[in-house]
């Protein structure tokens, strides 16, 4: 399986990324932000960091980087992509997913593992994942907060993909670490290919970084592409 | 000639930022400060050209990156 990783200047987590992906069998690509074309791949992976120094907002200078018209144009065939952090800032300033990623409420930059429900409609990065599944992964963000225009008609397509929960499951405002409408911490675009989070699984991919669970969205890709994990 | 832009945080969306100057500025003694919003100038300088047209450029400019038009309102000044 070929897969790229979207670099950036200021992109800093695309190493955990390529580490996770290649411990699937699928070594990434990286591909530089001022090219126009991406080598042959059957995923795409944005990943977290602070492109241009988060300058205007958060991700909108990356969103209009040379590269991403050729990711847009592979995720409109229906190819999948995983926005992670300052990926998901960026796939959304590129309109790749609905809604902005704001200052958390608390002002703080947070830094710490969340418990995170999965749900929503099955993609290709959460089909493999079991229904109630809370999976432990971290975040790092200062501007994670997500707003939405129409969050009734989100939940109702099953967009909210993950929300930030307690441990045992409550989506209570104790479990919301930024503010998030909803505790939503991720969502997908309505074929549901693109899915944009801003937890980083890639960092709670190996069991001695303290949880594994972030495997389990690499895991259920690879099921989908028809391989064995 | 030159476009100022101000953008600011739509009315409804929670400007925490705002909020924290809002706290300062109560810390130091002001008094009276019911609410504060924080927002973002933008000084852009233009070739010389036909003032309308220019005008619809910045807005486009607005539309496309300076703004996001999901949380962000936008004004538009233009001078010579």
């Amino acid at each position: 399986m070929k897969s790229a990783v979207i670099v950036f200047p200021g992109s800093n987590r695309e190493r955990d990324a390529a580490a996770a992906l290649a411990a699937f069998g699928a070594p990434p690509a990286l591909v530089w932000h001022r090219d126009h074309e991406l080598p042959r791949s059957d995923l795409i992976l944005i990943p977290g960091g602070f492109s241009y120094g988060d300058y205007l907002r958060a991700g909108a200078m990356a969103a209009n980087s040379p590269i991403m018209g050729a990711v847009k144009a592979f995720a409109e065939k229906g190819g999948p992509v995983l926005a992670i952090c300052n990926g998901y800032q960026i796939a959304c300033e590129a309109g790749l997913l609905d809604g902005a990623l704001t200052r958390n409420a608390s002002l703080h930059f947070e830094c710490r593992d969340v418990h995170l429900l999965v749900e929503g409609k099955p993609t290709p990065w959460t089909r493999g994942i079991p229904a109630g599944r809370i999976l432990r992964i971290p975040i790092a963000h200062a501007e994670g907060r997500f707003v939405h225009p129409n969050v009734d008609a989100l939940e109702k397509e099953g967009r909210v993909v993950f929300r930030y929960v307690d441990p045992t499951g409550g989506a209570g405002e104790g479990a919301n670490p930024n503010g998030s409408v909803a505790n939503i911490a991720g969502t997908c675009n309505a074929r549901g290919n693109v899915v944009g989070l801003m937890p980083h699984p890639e960092r709670a991919s190996e069991a001695v970084l303290g949880s594994d669970d972030g495997k389990m969205l690499f895991a259920s890709l690879l099921a989908e592409m028809g391989r064995r994990v | 000639m030159k476009a100022r832009v101000h953008i600011t945080l739509k009315p409804a969306v929670l400007d925490p930022q705002g909020k924290a100057i809002a706290h300062a500025l109560s810390g130091l003694g002001f008094d009276g400060v019911k609410d504060v919003r924080q927002g973002k100038y933008i000084e852009i300088e233009l070739a010389p050209g036909d003032p309308k047209q220019a005008e619809a450029r910045v807005r486009s400019m607005c539309e496309r990156l300076l703004a996001n038009p999901i949380v962000e309102t936008y004004t538009i000044e233009m001078s010579a």
